[in-house]
């Protein structure tokens, strides 16, 4: 049905996607728990800073990691020297994905968690439970389906997602060629409208797939908090 | 037990400045709504980091703002039943108890849980989720949720001010059954009189974030001078009575210090111990004793103190044998019989005025706090 091409890279985005997805998820947590929960001098800046891939020209932020973590750039010179390497690597797709799903993952996670009442969380304080144990035991339990909204939102992104990529580590099928870079390069080809159309088809399906998934699992998190 | 309270807080309209001591048995923290009964719960549980004073449990120091410590909520083992329950939402009943039990110092509170769902008759509702619960059965299960973390000290913060009055009624029962064993000193937050009457032992009485008085459950609501506090409507001396007789008609007999009282009352037992609250708007005096006059009770008193208020209307102090008891009459009443500490009289009640929601049990056996 697929063309080796074509196999490799709906393989690669779904590689990338899960590493993003996964390397994303606990600071992403862990921020917007920050933000759902603790007001401090710079709440705003920090929560406009988390947002900022959501607006800015992908391509900027493909630039703007190329320039840091690019081999000589001020994190991947020093990566380098530790035999890590992002720059026109899958690893390198793998971080810019993560970066541009992290709004998504951030704000669907801090909306679960503003869900929940504190009040529960001061209860279980009461009854003995240190803040860590709390969380852990009351907080997470009630936003786990908000967390996979957020991480399926997220993959949804990562899997779409081209600007950055394309700009940080380039398109090379096989190695960085993930399926809208794919796309990209069908349609440069004559006579590859065909494979573009079949890998078309497939992303509209992962993204519809996952925007109705992360809808149901939203309404989860209404019926878990309130308790029925 | 012996919990310390000398506290100081702000906030933008209000400032608590509260002071008293608790010991044993049920205290009460009664004051109108913004009185700052809450925000001492708040910092006696640590909730709230009040801005200057020292609160003690024991000896233990649980805040101190001098020496900067600060205990924080999850190590002071104190328990909490809110008004609105917060049961875990995610958990069912049983499940929501293990949480409290998971934090117990110990491990005998497998046999507890047994106990403490049979004292407070949840023992039906353990694979029951919280939404699916009525408020009265939420709050038996906060309750034994909290008292399964083998608490220190128990802080209920209105725990009956979200239900009507039937549920009331259902949970009140419970609530003696709990202050009877004797298991766990209890601070009581509450702006319900007969709530407070039914179930303290002592009371602390607040108002605009100071303390106006502490003392005695009886020795409080039979102080003239609390009338104002209490609430013209509200106030109302609380006795201690035993169940002398059952009358044909339906009348219950309860014998006081001062004699006979005659009320209607089903369902209890001779010799029983009860405590009674009367009103004090209930409550006529007569100089000679009145005859023709349809009352039931009307027993000989002698006045022992007077407290006229801003208004037309005065609290009178009287002594019923041991018992004290309190009327509310008019000034003008109270000149014409030129009401006067010393005068002997007679204290008329009406029999329907104890109401049965105003007759709490108490033990036979004087209870005995560790």
């Amino acid at each position: 049905m697929l063309e080796p091409d074509e196999w490799a890279a709906l393989v690669l985005s779904l590689q990338v996607s899960s590493v993003a997805v996964i390397c994303a998820l606990p600071p992403a947590i862990a921020l917007a728990w920050v933000l759902a929960r603790r007001r401090f001098w710079g709440h705003g800046v920090l929560s406009a800073l988390v947002h900022l891939p959501l607006v800015l020209p992908p391509v900027v932020t493909g630039y703007l990691l190329l320039l840091t973590f690019g081999r000589n750039g001020a994190i991947g010179g020093l990566l380098a020297e530790m035999g890590i390497v992002l720059a026109f690597r899958w690893t390198g797709a793998a971080l810019a994905a993560a970066i541009m799903g992290f709004p998504l993952m951030v704000r669907a996670i801090r909306l679960s968690i503003e869900a929940v009442d504190p009040k529960l969380e001061e209860a279980a304080a009461t009854l003995g439970a240190g803040r860590w144990s709390g969380f852990m035991r009351v907080t997470l339990p009630l936003i786990a389906p908000g967390i996979l909204a957020g991480a399926v939102l997220g993959f949804a992104k990562a899997v779409g997602e081209f600007g950055a990529t394309i700009t940080f580590v380039a398109n090379i099928p096989g190695q960085t060629q993930t399926l809208p870079s794919a796309i990209y390069a069908f349609l440069q080809v004559p006579g590859g409208e065909g494979s573009a159309l079949r890998l078309v088809v497939l992303a509209t399906v992962v993204a519809l797939g996952a925007v109705l998934i992360s809808e149901w699992l939203a309404r989860k998190v209404a019926a878990r908090v309130s308790g029925v | 037990m012996n919990l310390s309270v000398d506290i100081r807080h702000g906030f933008d309209d209000f400032s608590l400045e509260a002071d008293f001591e608790a010991g044993a048995g049920v205290t009460a923290l009664f004051g109108p709504s913004g009185a700052g009964k809450s925000t001492i719960a708040a910092a006696i549980c640590g909730l709230l980091t009040p801005n200057a004073g020292r609160i003690t449990l024991d000896g233990q120091v649980l805040f101190d703002s001098a020496s900067g410590i600060c205990v924080p909520v999850h190590r002071r083992r104190i328990g909490v039943v809110f008004q609105d329950g917060r049961l875990f939402p995610h958990l069912d009943v049983a499940s929501n108890l293990a949480f409290g039990a998971r934090y117990a110092p110990d491990t005998e509170s497998a046999q507890d849980a047994g106990a403490i769902a049979r004292m407070l008759g949840i023992e039906g509702l353990m694979l029951r989720r919280p939404g699916t619960l009525s408020g009265g059965e939420k709050q038996r299960v906060a309750m034994a949720r909290a008292l399964l973390m083998r608490p220190r000290l128990l802080i209920m913060d209105e725990p009956l001010a979200a239900l009507d009055g039937p549920r009331k009624d259902e949970i009140l029962p419970y609530l003696e059954r709990l202050r009877d064993a004797g298991s766990v000193p209890i601070i009581y937050v509450s702006h319900a009189v007969a709530e407070i009457a039914r179930l303290a032992n002592q009371m602390v009485v607040l108002r605009g974030g100071r303390v106006m008085r502490t003392g005695d459950v009886t020795e409080v609501l039979a102080d003239p001078a609390m009338v104002p506090m209490i609430g013209v409507r509200e106030a109302g001396a609380v006795l201690h009575a035993r169940v002398a007789g059952v009358e044909a008609g339906g009348l219950t007999q309860l014998a006081i210090s001062g004699g006979i009282l005659r009320v209607p009352g089903a369902g209890m037992s001779k010799g029983q111990p009860i405590r009674i609250r009367i009103l004090a708007q209930d409550v006529l005096i007569a100089l000679e004793h009145p005859q023709g006059m349809s009352s039931r009770n009307i027993l000989p008193a002698v006045v022992e103190g007077l407290h006229r208020g801003d208004g037309p209307g005065v609290a009178v102090a009287l002594r019923l044998g041991d018992d004290r008891l309190l009327a509310r009459i008019t000034a003008d009443a109270a000149d014409e019989l030129n009401l006067r500490p010393g005068l002997s009289c007679f204290a008329i009640l009406k029999a329907t005025a104890v109401a049965r929601a105003d007759i709490g049990v108490v033990p036979d056996i004087p209870v005995r706090w560790d």
